[in-house]
């Protein structure tokens, strides 16, 4: 599949696939590593890959493209809804169908609240991105007779996986269609920001006047770029409705939007490794400083947080790769 | 000869203040245009009239004969209107090579492929190579732009017109903020554009304009108050008294 793009003769041609074959290595061993020591768990994992998708998302609009959102929640709550509203409403309880009811659901509310919102910039483009996912989420309470309301949306009961993986409490087939569901969006969002669509993103990021001045489509650009980040964020979305089988109020809210937006800060914006890094350190720190410390955990959150802002400002991948590339220079 | 910009009556006032009064240019393929005028004189706003920044008044424009008044500046840069920022606007994080990919992509219409990479094309990369060539930006063209000279931006702001393959191009102020070495190096890239090229070109730099230009229109409180070649535009007193002032006095002196 990736035979056509190794082709080309550019300086490094074939480096960023190599690049990427070891990076897709290297998350597929942290996958194993999971299995292997948290058998019994594997539901938080299936939680840190729902998550991930939705800051690989965030990344793409807001580390490639510049879009200040707090508002991301509002795509990834729109799949899950959406997944689960065809399982329990429609009785569309095959999985790979409630993913992609997911993408859709994602995509559709990116679409409309991405007219709005990348009419604003900077501290406007914000507050229009907080307002549409409060205004969802008021939504989603009201109309109880489909979302459940406050009480969550309950009772969805996937099918076994292509009719052969039973979905059950161990949560093994879950987790094993996260992972290739991870790997596969992650696969196509490197290919995606390599793409000359992806360096037109990181240029609007840069100066859009220069964008609009090459006689690029701003808006336009952002606009389809919005739409993938929620295709992307509401297969997350659906993923965390298949896996914990109940859809809240909670994947709609203020607080993940926000969390979220913390973890790309944490891994590092702009690379999509960071992403990845920052959902599963952030998730899992969380779950062991809660279990060690019930009492003041968000505090130890918050204190790391400020520690990686001050110290490693870049993000975790962000460091690792100046501290890379700092050790290579020392060696020549 | 087929007149590539036409300007019609062009008027433009922001409140009481007329800043573009009734100015009305006509430019054919090759020719070089010298836009000159004492600060606050307007020029500025008519870049941005032409370009469609600004909503004139009234007036019209026509591009390559097309009327082009109500379109966008992203309209008009598909019908070949190229232009260069006073101020570069460049994308700090990519290399020069980079923003001339984009810049010839997005004029081949290929600029939103989602795969791939902008290197895969050799027809693409020959014509980076060669903008690059033109105007000496080889050995810079890999690093960011961030890192490079500011007469370097200045260079790739002409290269970035350039890849759009423009019939009329705008420059404002090309040598603006550049050492006295590099105007050298951008008036020898003015002197190599191509010559079917319809170039307006604004600038204080009064050797650079006489250098450059074939044709020099000035422009004093929004209304054209010459428009002749540049010998005559020393010699003409209204020039003189508005703007020239002692540039002038030495040139007729010498």
């Amino acid at each position: 599949m990736f035979k056509p793009f190794i082709g080309s003769a550019a300086a490094g041609g074939t480096k960023w696939f190599l690049r990427d074959v070891f990076g897709i290595g290297v998350i597929l061993s942290f996958a194993c590593v999971g299995f292997v020591l948290f058998p019994n768990n594997l539901s938080l994992l299936t939680r840190i890959v729902g998550i991930a998708l939705l800051v690989l998302s965030l990344d793409l609009i807001t580390g490639h493209c510049g879009v200040a959102t707090l508002g991301q929640s509002a795509v990834f709550g729109a799949g899950a809804y959406l997944a689960g509203i065809a399982a329990v409403r429609w009785g569309i309880n095959d999985p790979l169908l409630m993913i992609a009811f997911g993408a859709i659901g994602g995509a559709i509310v990116a679409a409309l609240s991405g007219v709005i919102i990348l009419r604003g910039h900077g501290l406007t483009q914000l507050v229009l991105s907080i307002a549409i996912a409060q205004m969802l989420q008021q939504i989603a309470n009201k109309a109880s007779a489909y979302t459940g309301g406050s009480d969550g949306l309950a009772g969805i009961d996937p099918l076994p996986i292509f009719g052969l993986f039973v979905i059950n409490l161990w949560g093994r087939a879950t987790y094993a269609l996260a992972i290739v569901l991870v790997v596969l969006v992650f696969i196509f969002l490197r290919i995606l920001t390599r793409s000359p669509f992806g360096m037109l993103c990181r240029g609007i990021k840069d100066d859009p006047v220069r964008a609009r001045a090459m006689g690029a489509s701003v808006r336009g650009t952002l606009l389809k770029a919005y739409v993938i980040s929620g295709a992307v964020a509401g297969m997350g979305g659906a993923l965390t409705a298949i896996s914990t089988q109940v859809v809240g109020l909670d994947s709609l809210s203020f607080q993940l939007s926000a969390q979220s937006l913390v973890m790309l800060v944490l891994g590092g914006a702009g690379t999509l490794y960071g992403a990845l890094i920052g959902a599963v350190s952030f998730v899992l720190f969380e779950d062991f400083v809660s279990a060690a410390n019930p009492f003041h955990w968000l505090t130890i959150v918050g204190a790391l947080l400020v520690a990686v802002v001050l110290f490693a400002p870049k993000g975790l991948y962000g460091e690792a790769v100046a501290l890379a590339d700092r050790m290579k220079r020392d060696r020549l | 000869m087929t007149a590539l910009l036409q300007v019609e009556k062009l008027r433009k006032s922001f409140g009481g203040l007329a800043v573009t009064q009734d100015v009305s240019i006509t430019m054919a393929a090759g020719e070089r245009v010298a836009l000159i005028g004492p600060n606050g004189a307007g020029k500025t706003t008519f870049v941005d009239l032409v370009t469609g920044h600004l909503r004139p008044d009234s007036g019209r424009l026509l591009l390559c004969g097309v009327d082009v008044t109500k379109l966008s500046p992203t309209e008009r840069v598909k019908l070949r209107l190229g232009r260069s920022f006073q101020v570069t606007r460049l994308f700090l994080s990519m290399t020069a090579r980079e923003h001339l990919g984009l810049s010839v992509m997005q004029r081949c219409g290929t600029a939103g492929r989602m795969y791939g990479h902008y290197q895969d094309n050799s027809q693409v990369t020959e014509e980076i190579d060669q903008l690059l060539g033109l105007l000496g930006l080889n050995l810079v063209a890999d690093q960011k732009v961030a890192e490079i000279a500011y007469g370097q931006q200045r260079l790739l702001e002409i290269a970035l017109a350039l890849a759009l393959k423009p019939k009329v191009l705008l420059l404002d102020e090309p040598a603006a903020g550049v050492p006295q070495n590099d105007t050298q190096r951008i008036s020898a890239a003015l002197a190599a554009l191509p010559s079917d090229l319809a170039v307006m070109m604004i600038d204080h730099d009064m050797d650079l304009v006489f250098r450059f230009a074939t044709r020099v229109v000035v422009l004093a409180a929004g209304a054209i108050i010459f428009d002749g070649s540049p010998a005559e535009v020393t010699k003409d007193q209204r020039v003189r008294e508005a703007y020239l002032g002692s540039y002038a006095h030495d040139h007729n002196g010498s």
